[in-house]
């Protein structure tokens, strides 16, 4: 499923609101080139913004690691945001649209995993936060 | 830090956001948008979000609070220009602006405000939005 990775993955440090912004434009150049459509672009980039948001928010900073993906027919693009914060004890409910432990809206989670193709998370209480999204050219 | 300059014609104020809004530069300027409502009595507020890649849940969340906050200082706020795409992702994400108004640009969302002939011409006349005489 995964496939072979292409380029050399990119670290970008989410550690203030500024990283934010950088990784929505490291993650919409590297879209670009694995050659999304625009519409794909945008949603990949609007979850990849909530993601660094929680990371930064939730998790007290971490990183996102960018990389091009191919397998034989297409070329994607994927992201993994870790963090080392408190990481989240009850996953069903962190993933409810509107439910919120902050003062947001509750969709970063549940919002993001519906704009990527594939969604991965792994957490546990005090072992902070993992998660990889990917999608691919048409 | 930057900030989003807002503009003053006639009755009503426009911004267009031109660039990839930090979190903290959203925040000021709703605070400088409930500034300038009630230091000018504007009664209409111009959001031209054309500029804009991406509207995540924190930009949608700021465009609800700006449309509040002017609706309670007695001032309508209609966001324009959303690009296609971001329709498309801001739908799927979940967000609906329900209670923002929109138009499509800028110059059917100055009708939807209302405003003055004279205001409306200059705007149209200028499109650089520096005021007309």
């Amino acid at each position: 499923m995964s496939g072979p990775q292409v380029g050399e993955p990119e670290a970008v440090p989410i550690a203030v609101d500024a990283d934010v912004v950088r990784v929505r434009q490291a993650v919409r150049a590297l879209a670009q080139t694995a050659r999304l459509s625009l519409v794909d672009q945008t949603k990949f980039v609007t979850a990849a913004s909530e993601l660094a948001r929680n990371t930064l928010v939730y998790g007290g900073g971490g990183e996102a690691v960018l990389t091009l993906v191919s397998d034989a027919r297409r070329t994607g693009v994927r992201v993994r945001f870790s963090d080392d914060g408190p990481g989240i004890a009850d996953l069903d409910l962190a993933m409810t649209d509107g439910y919120t432990s902050g003062n947001g809206l509750g969709l970063g989670l549940s919002g993001a995993r519906r704009l990527v193709e594939t969604f991965t998370i792994d957490t546990a209480p005090g072992a902070g936060t993992r998660i990889e999204i990917t999608s691919w050219s048409r | 830090m930057e900030s989003v300059p807002i503009l003053k014609i006639g009755t009503t104020l426009l911004v267009s956001i031109q660039v990839d809004l930090q979190d903290h530069t959203a925040l000021q300027l709703q605070e400088d948008l409930a500034d300038r409502i009630t230091s000018t009595g504007a009664r209409g507020v111009l959001i031209d979000i054309s500029g804009l890649e991406i509207v995540d849940s924190f930009i949608g969340r700021m465009l609800a609070s700006i449309a509040s906050i002017s609706r309670v200082l007695d001032a309508t706020t209609v966001v324009v220009g959303m690009r296609p795409a971001v329709a498309i992702t801001m739908v799927e994400l979940g967000l609906s602006l329900g209670g923002v108004r929109t138009a499509l640009d800028v110059e059917k969302g100055l009708r939807l405000l209302d405003v003055g002939e004279d205001d409306a011409e200059h705007l149209l006349l200028d499109p650089d939005g520096t005021e007309a005489e």
